[in-house]
């Protein structure tokens, strides 16, 4: 389905403008418009995110050890992906990579943590109350406490298992949300064994519940009524570390990029070279930025990260019980690429489950109780660190100057990938199920759940500052537009856009 | 200790007196806590911050420069004192850019802690957001004016402990600022060293050593209690 036309209308006088403002449900706020003629044909579906931060701005002149931590209150919900991201990036600068074996351990034990809280946190309190109740089901009841009320023992699981993966964070970072441990070249503490006991003794329950929540995801995907069968089917070429094993991995790797079709494009790509790889493009309806392939260029190059990207991208995953799950996920799907985003919530759960095993391993590592945690070297000028956030692929790119402030920060966060990705689900819904039809709650909720099947973390996602494009329509009292001004990315102004585009937008 | 033992009342409580003591040395010594920023014990007090103000027999001074008086009665902890503070570290606050949650000092920091024990759950005044840019000329120290709040205390420390006044405290009012001595007035270009008490003595984070940041985990910081061991 060619959704591309829908993404700027041709031109959008007369039609009628439905908004979802703010989209619920999902971290951070934005929104869709839609754009319908007098026959409810959809003439535009836009996803807009409409929040402004401005981390990379501000964190150019702080100290570089301060970084892992400030850029942690990017988010409440992975905070952990962005200070290992940066932790990993000011490594090179500190002269501190690699890390000592038990700070990596340590870091990993972390990162896993925070794989299993945000992955239960998503499925279980904001995405299962569509699948559970019905994508129209009465708002009253789509939320956590309708779950809760209809559901106890799965709206219990989510909790207990988002409290284990906090745990995880606290006895590695000193606080369930905001900790300090990883420092640039290592981490500041190491595991107390008292703690590290607690958590093994939960272990037995906690990895039951990981694999009833796969089966639930299971259950609910594939007990979609038919016409929801190729739900925002959507297929992208799919990006992700991976190990040099081809292993699923999600601390520390190399970028694989396959193609929608399954073939492999990229492989073994050094982290530190993803520029080669990807660019971002801007456009001036969102603050969100558009990341793409640079072999292919902005209009074909966007790509798809996070969880249904991971499970495809990988040729195995190095935990038995989350492998078996990636087996009978290919196997169910007949070996063939799968782009249907619902399918995202099953793959989700199936690495909540390789997050669940991946902690009891570490956890039985000795290492993490101590030995040296901070490594030191020669100073070096810039630093990139990549890891797999619960989202997708997060970059952090740091430049430091010799008198250790920071010059020039550059985030790529997780949803930022997936912007394209989401935009043209959100297209394919409208097409798909609001085309021609009176628009309803329900209808429009339809859109969400397409969204919030990516998870998107739109805080996290509009931190640029300083590359704010920005339209400006000057009109007369009688409304002609009198002057139209585009302010580009590099701050470059335009005169020569269509006025009613930015319009159309607001 | 015998009855005629001199001594003073300060909020109720009998504090015992030795030859030279100010008030809030004496009560430091039986424990009881009188609130401050810009005291230390290895530096002469200067009664910058004001936080200390004592009633002593219903006359409001400084406590860390104010002789403790044998028989006087000294209150501390009262509803309007307790407000007065409260306004202070307010001000404090707002005067300058403090955000703990990214401050290698979190935890470490007095004007944190005071802010705590005080009850400040907000800045009540308009905040001023002043544009102070960070020197970090010096290859070992890091001065952070955000976060100055004119304790004084680097001022003293370098020249009492040091013999250096590498620092000082110049302009008025508002524009108030610490002054660095050296050509060009960046810390980089003075007589500062690492190993010097002023480079370590800050009790919020302007003056920090460099590339330590995070390194104390949480739970093991100075102020640390229960609540906050996470």
């Amino acid at each position: 389905m060619d959704t591309r036309p829908l993404e700027t209308a041709a031109d959008p006088k007369g039609l009628r403008r439905i908004a979802i403002d703010p989209l619920s449900r999902v971290e951070g706020h934005g929104k869709v418009t839609l754009l319908l003629d007098d026959d409810n044909r959809v003439r535009q579906a836009r996803l807009h995110i409409v929040e402004f931060r401005g981390f990379e701005k501000f964190i150019e002149g702080r100290p570089y050890w301060e970084v892992p931590v400030m850029v942690q209150r990017l988010c409440g919900i992975c905070p952990v992906s962005h200070h290992l991201a940066a932790s990993k990036a000011l490594d090179r600068v500190a002269g501190g990579w690699p890390v000592p074996p038990a700070a990596e351990r340590i870091r990993r034990l972390m990162h896993y943590g925070q794989i299993v809280q945000s992955h239960a946190l998503h499925f279980f309190h904001l995405a299962s109350p569509d699948l559970l109740f019905g994508f129209d089901a009465g708002v009253d009841q789509r939320n956590i406490v309708g779950v809760a009320a209809a559901f106890p023992d799965a709206a219990r699981q989510g909790v207990m298992l988002r409290k284990f993966g906090q745990e995880v964070i606290r006895i590695t970072s000193g606080k369930r949300i905001h900790g300090t441990g990883s420092i640039p070249g290592g981490m500041n503490r190491a595991v107390d064994p008292a703690e590290r006991d607690a958590l093994r003794a939960e272990l037995p329950q906690v990895l039951a519940w990981a694999q009833d929540a796969v089966a639930l995801a299971r259950r609910l995907v594939e007990g979609l009524p038919p016409r929801y069968a190729d739900f925002a089917d959507t297929p992208a070429a799919m990006m992700s570390l991976v190990g040099r094993d081809g292993a699923m991995e999600l601390y520390d790797g190399v970028l694989r990029l396959r193609e929608a079709d399954g073939r492999i494009a990229v492989d073994g790509f050094d982290d530190q070279r993803y520029r080669e790889l990807i660019d971002e493009a801007v456009r001036p309806w969102t603050y969100m930025k558009f990341p793409y392939r640079r072999s292919l260029g902005v209009d074909d190059g966007w790509y798809r990260v996070g969880p249904l990207a991971r499970l495809q991208n990988c040729d195995f995953i190095p935990t038995p019980r989350a492998e078996e799950a990636r087996q009978a996920f290919v196997a169910a799907h007949g070996g063939r690429p799968v782009h249907t985003v619902l399918a995202t919530h099953w793959a989700r759960m199936i690495e909540l489950l390789h997050g669940v095993e991946t902690v009891a391993a570490l956890l039985d590592d000795p290492r993490i109780t101590g030995g040296p945690l901070q490594a030191e070297g020669p100073r070096q000028r810039s630093g990139i660190g990549i890891i797999e956030a619960p989202r997708g692929t997060l970059i952090h790119e740091y430049e430091v100057g010799d008198d250790d402030l920071v010059t020039r920060c550059n985030l790529i966060v997780s949803t930022t990938h997936n912007n394209q990705a989401m935009n043209e689900a959100v297209r394919a819904v409208a097409l798909r199920y609001l085309d021609g039809e009176t628009i309803t709650e329900g209808l429009l909720n339809h859109i969400e759940v397409a969204i919030r099947a990516y998870d998107p973390c739109l805080s996290c996602a509009t931190h640029a500052l300083g590359q704010m494009p920005l339209a400006v329509s000057l009109r007369a009292a009688d409304g002609r537009v009198l002057d139209h001004v585009l302010r580009s990315s590099t701050g470059e102004l335009l005169r020569d856009g269509p006025a009613h585009d930015a319009e159309a937008a607001q | 200790m015998s009855a005629v033992d001199p001594s003073f009342e300060l909020d109720g409580q009998r504090v015992p007196l030795q030859p030279g003591d100010t008030i809030l040395a004496a009560a430091a010594r039986a424990g009881l806590d009188i609130p401050y920023l810009c005291w230390s014990a290895e530096v002469s007090a200067s009664a910058s911050c004001r936080l200390c103000t004592v009633l002593a027999d219903g006359r409001p001074v400084a406590a860390c420069v104010t002789p403790a008086v044998a028989g006087q009665k000294v209150e501390c902890r009262s509803a309007s004192l307790d407000v007065q503070r409260l306004r202070l570290l307010q001000m404090l606050f707002v005067e300058g850019n403090h955000f703990c949650p990214g401050c290698e000092k979190s935890g470490n920091c007095v004007l944190q802690v005071q802010a705590e024990r005080a009850g400040m759950t907000d800045l009540h005044f308009e905040t001023l957001n002043p544009e102070r840019p960070v020197d970090a000329s010096h290859p070992d120290v890091l001065f952070e004016p955000n976060r100055c709040i004119l304790c004084q205390l680097c001022v003293r420390a370098s020249d009492e402990i040091d013999d250096k006044q590498v620092f000082a405290i110049g302009g008025h009012g508002i524009a108030t600022r610490l002054l660095i001595d050296s050509p060009s007035g960046r810390l980089g270009d003075s007589a500062l060293s690492v190993g010097d008490r002023a480079a370590h003595i800050c009790p919020v984070g302007a003056l920090l050593p460099k590339r330590v940041g995070f390194a104390v985990p949480i739970g093991q910081r100075r102020f640390d209690t229960e609540d906050t061991r996470g």
